[in-house]
């Protein structure tokens, strides 16, 4: 986030219009986690239902298949994992391997 | 295409001849500028003494004559609601309203200015309630002066359809992007049928352009987000900005009315002083009391006092320097207010005048007065009374701290009153 | 392009994340499923709320498409200027002609109480746009306050569960059936939990000729007070215990999309959520009677609408067993 002196307030966009399409992106939201999410890949049969319940769009998805989690910006919520129809994911508590 | 509904004259679609003389009413005169002028989106609330330019627009629409999105809206909130949702994706969008009407919109007078979006309202002055009173003051304007539109106001039917067609570029000058208000006093202007010289259509569609912004809502590939939740690390930078943009649009009024003046050779300025060269007392005043300050000012030189009066056009942002630069000479300034500030050290006009002047050292002495509200008519004989009272205080070098209400049943017994009872 | 979750993990939804809504909010999975069903590229406007503070802080933003928020009562009117703009702009000659939907995005708040007249009347006067109501049944972006669509019972900051009263006094108004009232041509209720149902009806949403309205029941782990990974688990409780039923109103004809009948008893839902903790652990068995009556109640009259016989309560069909 930029500081109030980094920039005059000639220059910041005028009305307070984001001109910045997606940019939160920045935000690392993955420091809220306190549990994340570890995928079983020889379980997952890549339904997708992780994908379209996640509320941080975590899991990255490549040509129809899940291939990661974003864990940048996961909150460790843990519906992926209520959810999976597979019980392929597990919440891990955050600081344990 | 002929309108046969219209007294003749009025409303016949495509070009008048240059300079066309029309007898219409200020409500009429509004509505015909906006046919030429022909904004994407109109929205708007029925209100008296509003409805006439509504109406006459709603006709236009109608008959195909223009081509505008008319949006009948179910309140003024959603009128400047719908506004600023057309303005925001890319279209001139133009309201219209009065009092009570105002009121209800003012959560989105801020919204607009903020967003900075160029949108235009008619604002056809009425007093507040309560009690309710559909006529004419100008409570309500003063209740928007700190809202951050550019105020401009007229004075008869002819300025009200000049300053409708001036108020669109005002708003989208690269370095404005406001909301613009033109003021007409309700029912002394709205419904004062006046001759009304009116441009033709070609002339005021060159003069008012197209808007084109950069971006919009509807403009691909500039998806923005609009209207973004802004906190202490950018708020105050925003709100600077937007000031900075307020007081940046006098000089744009100022070219406006001066080219402005090139099409149509009417002579507007943001201040209209009158027999101000040498005067010693002056009014100062806004809108369709004019006629009635101009007769008293002769009367009073006919007496042999050096009276003028200037009337305010640009009332946001305040011309404070010219407002002090008009009045230098003056040694008794009185300043005509069409409402009542309630709890304020001063009345508003009267206030905006005081602060231009106390850089001066040479200030003169000011008084204020009270007149016309909720519709309470206007005489020259209550501006005659103003004059006596400026040419009292001339001579004692008094002015007092009361305002005086002109034109109000007043107590007979002063006694009655117990001290503190005005400002 | 058909409801296949393979194949719509390929699209981009448009909306980042990175956004500050809360661990398990349904807010911005309803946002992503309903930015992915679209087949037109989307216009979107925001009313004030949790969606929208937590997305559109700036200088950032999470949405790629353009978003305009203005107040909190008049998403549905920013929408309808929009809407209106494009069609005299397209008209004047200034902008070509292109498939674009009009999307907003409020919440019960915004929908159900402050901005009700404003969504009422855009939809009156017929805007081609969508209307999406996030449903998390009270104020919670100023910090859990009970509003019209929160439900008989429920604990929030401005109906605290006391001796005097036991939460929200009041029942919830029929939003979805108010809107219906309209006579607009699309309007439905659906829940998180069921992606395909919610798609399903954002596409018939956007193929509708004139305004549509979905109501999607959108829950809220911190103002319901439910553990986070809860939030599709709770969804689906309301469909079970017919409190949500899912269904639509296409041109004026009734449609249940969900279950055909209702699986469990309401106090299911009840035990799930922290916000009715007191009407079970202090006992008050009438208030849970009450709200089961009017949810046997609610749900018979949907399914005569619907063409189907009403479904009897376990103590009408306990009657009606003891009479044979």
């Amino acid at each position: 986030m930029t500081q109030p002196g980094a920039e005059s307030w000639v220059d910041v966009p005028t009305g307070g219009t984001v001109v910045n399409p997606g940019s939160t992106e920045r935000n690392l939201t993955g420091s809220w986690r306190t549990k994340r999410p570890v995928i079983d890949f020889d379980a997952c049969s890549h339904c997708m239902i992780c994908w379209v319940m996640c509320p941080d769009s975590c899991f990255a998805t490549a040509k129809g298949t899940l291939v990661s989690v974003d864990l940048d910006h996961c909150k460790g919520c843990g519906i992926c994992a209520s959810e999976c129809p597979r019980k392929c994911i597990e919440m891990v508590a955050e600081g344990r391997d | 295409m002929v309108d046969t509904r219209e007294r003749a004259g009025i409303g016949v679609a495509g070009e008048p001849a240059a300079s066309t003389a029309i007898a219409m009413n200020g409500g009429e005169a509004v509505a015909y500028a906006l046919r030429q002028i022909e904004p994407e989106v109109v929205a708007a609330y029925p209100i008296t003494p509003q409805t006439l330019i509504i109406e006459k627009f709603a006709e236009y629409c109608a008959d195909g004559v223009v081509r505008t999105e008319y949006i009948n809206v179910e309140s003024e909130h959603a009128a400047l609601s719908a506004c600023v949702g057309a303005s925001a994706a890319g279209a001139r969008a133009v309201t219209a309203t009065a009092g009570p009407g105002l009121a209800l919109m003012f959560e989105m007078l801020g919204v607009t200015s903020g967003m900075r979006l160029p949108i235009v309202m008619h604002l056809c002055t009425r007093a507040l309630s309560a009690p309710l009173n559909i006529l004419g003051d100008h409570s309500d304007a003063m209740a928007m002066r700190e809202t951050g539109w550019v105020m401009i106001s007229g004075s008869n039917p002819q300025e009200a359809y000049d300053l409708a067609i001036v108020a669109q570029i005002v708003a989208e000058h690269p370095d404005v992007m406001l909301p613009c208000a033109t003021m007409i006093d309700g029912f002394m202007v709205t419904h004062a049928v006046e001759r009304v010289d009116v441009l033709p259509d070609d002339v005021v569609r060159e003069y008012v352009g197209e808007y084109e912004p950069e971006m919009s809502l509807l403009v691909p590939g500039s998806e923005a987000t609009y209207g973004a939740l802004d906190f202490r690390d950018y708020y105050f930078e925003h709100r600077r900005q937007q000031e900075a943009a307020l007081y940046a649009a006098q000089s744009v009024v100022e070219d406006a009315l001066q080219r402005f003046g090139e099409i149509s050779g009417r002579d507007h300025h943001i201040l209209e002083p009158y027999m101000m060269d040498d005067a010693e007392v002056a009014l100062v005043m806004m809108g369709s009391a004019e006629g009635q300050v101009h007769a008293a000012v002769n009367a009073a030189r006919a007496a042999g006092l050096k009276a003028g009066a200037l009337r305010i056009r640009l009332f946001r942002p305040f011309p404070v320097a010219a407002v002090a630069e008009a009045l230098s000479g003056v040694r008794v300034v009185g300043v005509m207010d069409r409402a009542i500030g309630l709890g304020s050290a001063d009345n508003p006009l009267l206030a905006d005048v005081k602060a231009a002047l106390w850089s001066r050292s040479d200030r003169p002495l000011a008084r204020g007065f009270v007149y016309g509200l909720g519709g309470r008519v206007v005489t020259q004989g209550q501006m005659n009374q103003a004059f006596d009272e400026l040419r009292s205080a001339l001579e004692t070098g008094e002015v007092g701290t009361d305002p005086t209400y002109l034109g109000l049943r007043e107590v007979q017994d002063e006694t009655v009153l117990g001290e503190g009872t005005t400002a | 392009m058909t409801l296949k979750l393979r194949e719509l993990s390929m699209l981009d939804d448009g909306f980042n994340p990175g956004h500050g809504l809360c661990a398990g909010c349904s807010e911005s999975v309803i946002v992503r499923q309903v930015l992915t069903a679209l087949e037109n590229p989307p216009v979107v406007a925001l009313a004030t709320g949790c969606l929208e503070v937590s997305s559109t802080r700036f200088p950032d933003t999470a949405w790629k498409v353009p978003l305009i928020h203005s107040a909190f009562e008049n998403a549905a009117t920013s929408a309808s200027g929009v809407e209106a703009a494009f069609k005299a702009l397209v008209r004047k000659g200034r902008m070509a002609d292109r498939p674009i939907t009009f999307v907003v995005f409020g919440g019960d708040g915004a929908t159900y109480d402050i901005g009700f007249q404003w969504l009422s009347g855009a939809l009156e006067r017929g805007h081609k746009f969508m209307y999406v109501c996030l449903n998390n049944e009270g104020y919670m972006n100023t910090g859990i306050q009970r509003s019209g669509a929160t439900m008989l019972g429920a604990w929030t900051t401005t109906t605290p569960a006391g001796s005097v009263t036991p939460g929200k006094p009041q029942w919830r108004k029929d939003m979805t059936g108010i809107i219906a009232a309209h006579g607009i041509p699309y309007v439905a209720q659906a829940a998180v939990h069921h992606w395909k149902d919610l798609m399903t009806k954002v596409r018939k949403a956007e193929a509708a000729d004139g305004p549509a309205f979905i109501n999607v029941l959108a829950p809220c782990d911190r103002g319901w007070r439910y553990e986070p990974e809860d939030t599709m688990a709770i969804s689906r409780l309301a469909v079970e215990t017919a409190l949500w039923p899912l269904y639509e109103v296409e041109n004026g004809k009734y449609k249940l999309n969900g279950p055909r009948h209702k699986s469990l008893p309401i106090v299911d839902y009840l035990e799930s959520q922290g916000r009715f903790r007191h009407l079970l652990r202090n006992g008050d068995p009438a208030v849970v009677e009450e709200i089961q009556g009017i949810v046997d109640l609610e749900w018979n009259r949907l399914r005569e609408k619907c063409g189907l016989e009403p479904e009897l309560s376990k103590n009408e069909a306990e009657a009606v067993t003891s009479a044979d």
